[in-house]
């Protein structure tokens, strides 16, 4: 019975979810927030890197190795500590947002490049054989065929940022783990960090069947 | 009258490979030209250059006086001149009716509606109209390749390339593909085809040009070249292809 009033203390559960549910929701905010914003930058980063000129495609390039390479919690500790020593001082969770978009679009681009890469170099052909100017070729050719191969992993990628936004409670970000450790202090009992591992794993567990399912139809090959 | 394509001293190579050694060919308005030859013997290559698929140098290609070169003259130049390839590459993510429209309403800015009515008519007139709303992937190769050469035709083009339209496809369904092709001959349009169909060639150009080594060893009419050959390569090439 200890280990149920330790661990899976119910009144403690009770009392500290609203605290719980208000981190959840700027978990969220920031997991969307920067989710959108990888999304962007990795498909403008992966089109200058594969079509712009040369000096760009190499800085791309570059952006996309540090940024693979660089620990988000190491990042974001620089962004929040470092970055006010020039001057530019962030709030806890334009600090977390920063560092997560950076390596979300890195990790992106290569997924977009990975995805026009795999379009047949007819496709490409055709459509300028038809006198479709780049913008078109991309938008309505390209794109549209890339986004069906690049969605598994893309899905793949999102839960990777959501769960890394339980970084951002080191900078003191009021997201669904600090609040859980917080709630913690309050209450001399561990349950409120049960109660967030559980919703985390609620709120995850979904997508991961999702890319589960995706990945099984693309390859049965549907086009 | 002068040439509506006309290819001066073109040759181009890939690292050590000369795939077009110096070729000289002029093309009239309204002409039907076959191109034929062994694999590999630059082909496919010399008409991929004429829509700039493939950069050549040196050498130059004007099509209707206009210069074949990368800049804003390639739009001008692709918008006249149309092409068919081996392998159909129609859009995949597209009906076949949206294959049709989607140049037009882009390129030439044409209405839905009116980009429709005009799909439906090519449709019509290559022959499966009533598969319009089905995806590619849905129709047999010959369809697919009807539908390509309706999407190609959606713009109006001056000119037509034809890369081995019918290389990829089963035998049975090669016949309705150059009967379209067969349609479009003599209607204006300036057509250069790419093809290892001899009857198509013997029965519709109105030059056959045999090419070797990225040379064009032999040109002539039909009957010339397939009847009177005068290069001992062009008749060991025939009787290789017409012996089965």
């Amino acid at each position: 019975m200890d280990i149920v009033r330790t661990f899976f203390n119910w009144p403690v559960l009770v009392d500290s979810l609203p605290l719980l549910l208000t981190g959840l929701w700027v978990t969220i905010q920031l997991g969307v927030a920067s989710i959108v914003a990888g999304l962007i930058l990795g498909l403008v980063v992966a089109l200058l890197r594969m079509y712009g000129p040369k000096p760009v495609a190499v800085i791309a390039k570059i952006y996309i190795d540090i940024f693979r390479s660089i620990p988000i919690l190491v990042l974001l500790i620089l962004v929040y500590y470092a970055l006010p020593f020039v001057g530019i001082r962030l709030s806890s969770f334009w600090a977390a947002w920063t560092a997560l978009t950076l390596v979300s679009g890195a990790y992106t681009a290569e997924i977009f490049r990975a995805g026009i890469e795999a379009i047949p170099k007819g496709q490409f052909e055709a459509s300028q054989a038809l006198g479709l100017s780049s913008r078109h070729m991309m938008v309505d050719v390209v794109l549209p065929q890339a986004i069906r191969i690049v969605i598994p992993p893309l899905t793949n990628n999102c839960i990777n940022v959501i769960k890394d936004t339980a970084l951002a409670s080191v900078v003191a970000m009021p997201d669904l783990l600090k609040q859980a450790t917080q709630a913690q202090a309050l209450a001399a009992n561990p349950t409120p960090l049960i109660g967030a591992a559980l919703i985390y794993i609620i709120l995850l567990w979904p997508l991961v069947a999702l890319v589960a399912r995706l990945e099984t139809r693309f390859k049965r090959g549907v086009r | 009258m002068a040439p509506y394509i006309s290819l001066k001293g073109v040759s181009k190579s890939y690292d050590k490979f000369l795939a077009l050694d110096n070729v000289d060919l002029e093309v009239a308005a309204g002409e039907v030209v076959c191109i034929i030859g062994p694999s590999g013997s630059g082909k496919s290559t010399l008409v991929r250059c004429v829509n700039l698929l493939e950069q050549y140098g040196p050498g130059e290609i004007t099509v209707g006086g206009i210069p074949v070169c990368a800049g804003k003259n390639l739009a001008a130049v692709r918008a006249e001149v149309g092409m068919v390839f081996q392998s159909f590459n129609l859009f995949p993510h597209l009906t076949v009716k949206r294959n049709v429209m989607l140049a037009p309403m882009r390129t030439r800015k044409l209405d839905e509606a009116t980009a429709d009515a005009r799909a439906m008519a090519l449709l019509k007139r290559v022959g499966i109209a009533e598969q319009a709303d089905k995806y590619p992937g849905q129709l047999s190769g010959g369809q697919q390749q009807r539908v390509a050469i309706a999407r190609t035709l959606a713009m109006e083009p001056k000119a037509l390339l034809f890369d081995e339209p019918t290389s990829a496809l089963d035998p049975e369904m090669v016949g309705e593909v150059l009967d379209v092709m067969r349609g479009l001959a003599h209607t204006g349009v300036t057509m250069i085809v790419v093809t290892h169909e001899m009857g198509f060639a013997r029965q519709v150009a109105d030059r056959v040009i045999v090419m070797d080594g990225g040379r064009i060893i032999e040109a002539g009419t039909p009957a010339e070249v397939f009847d009177r050959p005068s290069q001992q390569r062009t008749q060991d090439f025939l009787k290789a292809v017409l012996s089965h």
